[in-house]
C-alpha cells in the first residue's frame, strides 16, 4: 500500500499502517478526528473502535462512519474487556496521561499488541537546550512552553524501555520518527538511539500473562463474556449488508 | 391530511390502526395474552423494493405515533418534526419511517381505555401489566405484518431508547443499526420514586374510581395533572428552569395566597392541564410501571453485556445529555461498557447542553451533527446513500 500512499499521510500513520495486520480488531486511544482509523479501515479493512475525549473529534469520527466512544484514556480503558482487540494504538499521548504505567498495562490487557509512540526526552536537541540555555526545551516534537504543555510525564528512550522491562513487555518492533523524514527501524536499547531518535514508535506485547495488578476485575464488570476470538463469526455477521 | 401537515406536505404518509385477529394475541412478559391487539401507527415515506429503508422511531413515556404530523387532539406539530421531514435527519424521501403508539398507550393502541372483550367495558385495571419487552414485541409483530424483515434503524430517546435496547436484545437479526438517546438500561430508585409520586397523585384523585372512571363518566384530571407536573420537573435541568423563570412573578407583587404567583408555577400548571386533554390516566399508570420494571441486565442474569452478545453486527450509537439528571450520562456509559463488553462496536457521545433531559426534543446543534454523521455512515453501509 505504501507505493500509492499519498504524501499527506503522517509518518507515524504510515509506520502504523505497516505494522497492523489486515482485518485486525483495532482500538485507537485518543483517535482525534479518526484519520488513522479511517486509513486503517480503508487500507487494512480493520474492525476499528476509537476512544476520544473531545466532542468535536467524536462528531467527526461519527461522520466518517467510525465507531467512537467519547471518553478518557486515563479513566475509560478499564471498561474494555480483556483481549477484545488485536491492537491498541496510543499515538503520541502516553506522556499526557496521568498514569502512563497503568495505561500501558491496560493497553496490553485489552489488546494482544500495543502500538505506542512517545517523544524522546533524551534526544540531543532536548539535552542541548537544557545544557546550553538551562531552559525547558522547546523542540519540534515538544513545541509547547513548560507552562502550557500537555506533556506531564516525559521520558527518555531508556526510561521507556526500563518501564517495558518492569511491566514484562516485549518490544516487537521499534522505529525512530522525525517530521518530514522516513521512519527508521532502530534498536531502542542502543545508547546512541537515545540521542538520535526524536520520537519512537513501539510495537509491544506481553512476555507473560498479565500480573495480579491487571486481574483486578474490570472484566468482571461484564461477567465472563465470550468474546469474538476468531475473525470468522464477526465477519459472517458483518456481511449482512443490504 | 397533507393540508394539516405542512412539514410533510407532498410526502407519502400512512397510518391508522393495525388490527391483529384474536388468533394472533400479544404474548406478554407477565404470561398473560392480549387479544385482540390493535396498534396505532404512522408512516412517512415509502418502503423501497428491497425493504431495506425502514426506520422505527420509538416514542417516550407520553409521546405517541404522531412524530412529524399535526397531532389530532392538540393540533400541535409532531413531537420530533425537527428531525423528520424533507432534508432533515430522517428524510421520508430516503427512509420509510414508522412510529407506533406503544401497547398500553391511549392513541390507538390497545391500552387500559380499550374495550375488554371479556366484559365489553373498558379494561381499566383489568388491563394486564405490560413491559418494555411487550411494547417491542408488539412493534415487531407490526413490522413483520408490514413485510419488513430488517429495520435499517431503531431510534428512540428516553423510554424510546429503552425500547431500542430491548430491540437489540430481542431481535438482533432484525436490526441494522440502533440509536439510543438519553436513556438507561434500567430504572433507578430515583426514577421509580418519581413515578410513584405520579401514580399516587392519580390514584388519590376521587375521580379515579379504582381505575373505572370511564364507566363513571369522569376523569381523574387533577391527579394526572399533578403527576405530569412532578414528572415535568425531571425533564428540565435546574439551570434551564432558572434561566426560563428564575423567581419571576406572574403579576406585580405577591398574592399572599396560593395562586400561581411565580411564573414557574403557572408554567407547571399549564403543563399539567394541557396534558390531561391528550392522555389517559390509566395509561400513565401502566406505562410508568413498564418503565419501572425495566432492567435489561436482569433479563440476562444480571449481566447487561449478555443482552447484546447476539447483536455484534448491529451498529450502536448511544447519546446522553450532560445536564440530564433523569437518565444521567453514567447510565449511558453503563450501556456502552456493556456493548463493548459484548464485543459490539458502539459509538457514544455526551452532548454538552444545559437543557436537561428534554434536550432530546430541542434545538441542539451537536445532537443534530452527531446523529447525521452516524446515520449517513450507516445509510452508506446499507446502500441507502
Amino acid at each position: 500500500m505504501s507505493a500509492i500512499r499519498p504524501p499527506s499521510i503522517r509518518e507515524d500513520f504510515a509506520e502504523i499502517l505497516k505494522l497492523v495486520r489486515p482485518n485486525a480488531r483495532v482500538l485507537d486511544v485518543g483517535c482525534g478526528e479518526g484519520e488513522l482509523l479511517e486509513l486503517l479501515t480503508r487500507e487494512k479493512a480493520v474492525d476499528g473502535q476509537g476512544l476520544e475525549i473531545s466532542p468535536q473529534g467524536v462528531a467527526a469520527c461519527l461522520a466518517r462512519g467510525l465507531a467512537v466512544v467519547q471518553g478518557d484514556g486515563d479513566r475509560d480503558l478499564d471498561h474494555f474487556p480483556t483481549r477484545a482487540f488485536d491492537y491498541a494504538i496510543l499515538s503520541k499521548t502516553l506522556q499526557q496521561m496521568r498514569e502512563p504505567r497503568h495505561v500501558l498495562s491496560e493497553l496490553l490487557r485489552i489488546a494482544e499488541q500495543a502500538v505506542v509512540s512517545v517523544p524522546n526526552f533524551g534526544h540531543w536537541k532536548v539535552r542541548w537546550a537544557l545544557m546550553s540555555r538551562g531552559r525547558m526545551p522547546e523542540t519540534g516534537a515538544l513545541p509547547e512552553p513548560w507552562y502550557s504543555t500537555p506533556n506531564i510525564h516525559l521520558c527518555t528512550l531508556r526510561d521507556f524501555t526500563a518501564l517495558c522491562d518492569a511491566l514484562d513487555l516485549r518490544i516487537d518492533a521499534c522505529a525512530s520518527l522525525a517530521e518530514g523524514k522516513p521512519a527508521r527501524p532502530i534498536d531502542p536499547r542502543q545508547p546512541i538511539e537515545n540521542w538520535r531518535a526524536e520520537t519512537a514508535l513501539f510495537l509491544l506485547s506481553r512476555r507473560s500473562e498479565p500480573a495480579v495488578a491487571n486481574a483486578t476485575a474490570p472484566q468482571n464488570l461484564f461477567g465472563d463474556v465470550e468474546l469474538p476470538k476468531a475473525e470468522a463469526p464477526v465477519k459472517k455477521a458483518r456481511s449482512r449488508k443490504a | 391530511m397533507t393540508a394539516q401537515t405542512p412539514i410533510t406536505a407532498g410526502i407519502e404518509t400512512g397510518g391508522g390502526t393495525w388490527r391483529f385477529p384474536a388468533t394472533q394475541p400479544l404474548r406478554l412478559d407477565s404470561g398473560a395474552k392480549l387479544a385482540p391487539l390493535e396498534i396505532g401507527y404512522k408512516t412517512y415515506g415509502r418502503l423501497n423494493a428491497a425493504k431495506s429503508n425502514a426506520v422505527l422511531v420509538c416514542h417516550a413515556l407520553t409521546g405517541d405515533q404522531h412524530l412529524a404530523s399535526t397531532h389530532p387532539v392538540t393540533g400541535k406539530p409532531g413531537w420530533w418534526d425537527r428531525f423528520v421531514g424533507p432534508g432533515l435527519l430522517l428524510d421520508p424521501e430516503r427512509y420509510f419511517i414508522i412510529c407506533t403508539n406503544v401497547v398500553g398507550g391511549c392513541m390507538g393502541s390497545t391500552g387500559p381505555a380499550s374495550m375488554d372483550p371479556a366484559t365489553n367495558a373498558p379494561y381499566g385495571l383489568k388491563f394486564p401489566v405490560i413491559t418494555i419487552g411487550d411494547m417491542v414485541r408488539a412493534q415487531a409483530m407490526l413490522i413483520e405484518a408490514m413485510g419488513i424483515d430488517t429495520l435499517f434503524a431503531a431510534v428512540g430517546g428516553s423510554m424510546g431508547g429503552m425500547q431500542v435496547l430491548q430491540w437489540a436484545a430481542d431481535y438482533p437479526d432484525k436490526l441494522f443499526s440502533a440509536v439510543c438517546i438519553a436513556a438507561a438500561a434500567r430504572h433507578s430508585a430515583q426514577n421509580i420514586a418519581f413515578h410513584e409520586v405520579g401514580r399516587q397523585a392519580i390514584m388519590a384523585d376521587p375521580n379515579w374510581h379504582q381505575g373505572a372512571y370511564l364507566a363513571a363518566g369522569v376523569r381523574p384530571e387533577k391527579g394526572l395533572a399533578v403527576a405530569r407536573m412532578a414528572a415535568h420537573i425531571t425533564y428540565l435541568s435546574e439551570q434551564a428552569l432558572q434561566r426560563k423563570f428564575g423567581r419571576e412573578l406572574q403579576r406585580d407583587g405577591l398574592s399572599w395566597g396560593f395562586d400561581a404567583d411565580f411564573q414557574v408555577e403557572s408554567y407547571l400548571r399549564h403543563q399539567g392541564t394541557s396534558f390531561v386533554d391528550r392522555f389517559d390516566a390509566n395509561s400513565y399508570l401502566y406505562i410508568t410501571r413498564a418503565l419501572d420494571y425495566f432492567d435489561l441486565g436482569a433479563q440476562y442474569g444480571g449481566v447487561l453485556a449478555e443482552a447484546f452478545v447476539k447483536a455484534r453486527a448491529v451498529k450502536f450509537c448511544v447519546l446522553s445529555f450532560s445536564s440530564d439528571w433523569l437518565y444521567p450520562t453514567p447510565e449511558s456509559r453503563d450501556i456502552v461498557r456493556a456493548l463493548n463488553g459484548a464485543g459490539c462496536r458502539a459509538s457514544f457521545a455526551e452532548i454538552q447542553t444545559d437543557k436537561g433531559h428534554d434536550a432530546f426534543f430541542l434545538d441542539e446543534p451537536l445532537l443534530d451533527q452527531t446523529l447525521r454523521g452516524f446515520l449517513a455512515a450507516q445509510a452508506q453501509a446499507r446502500g441507502l446513500a
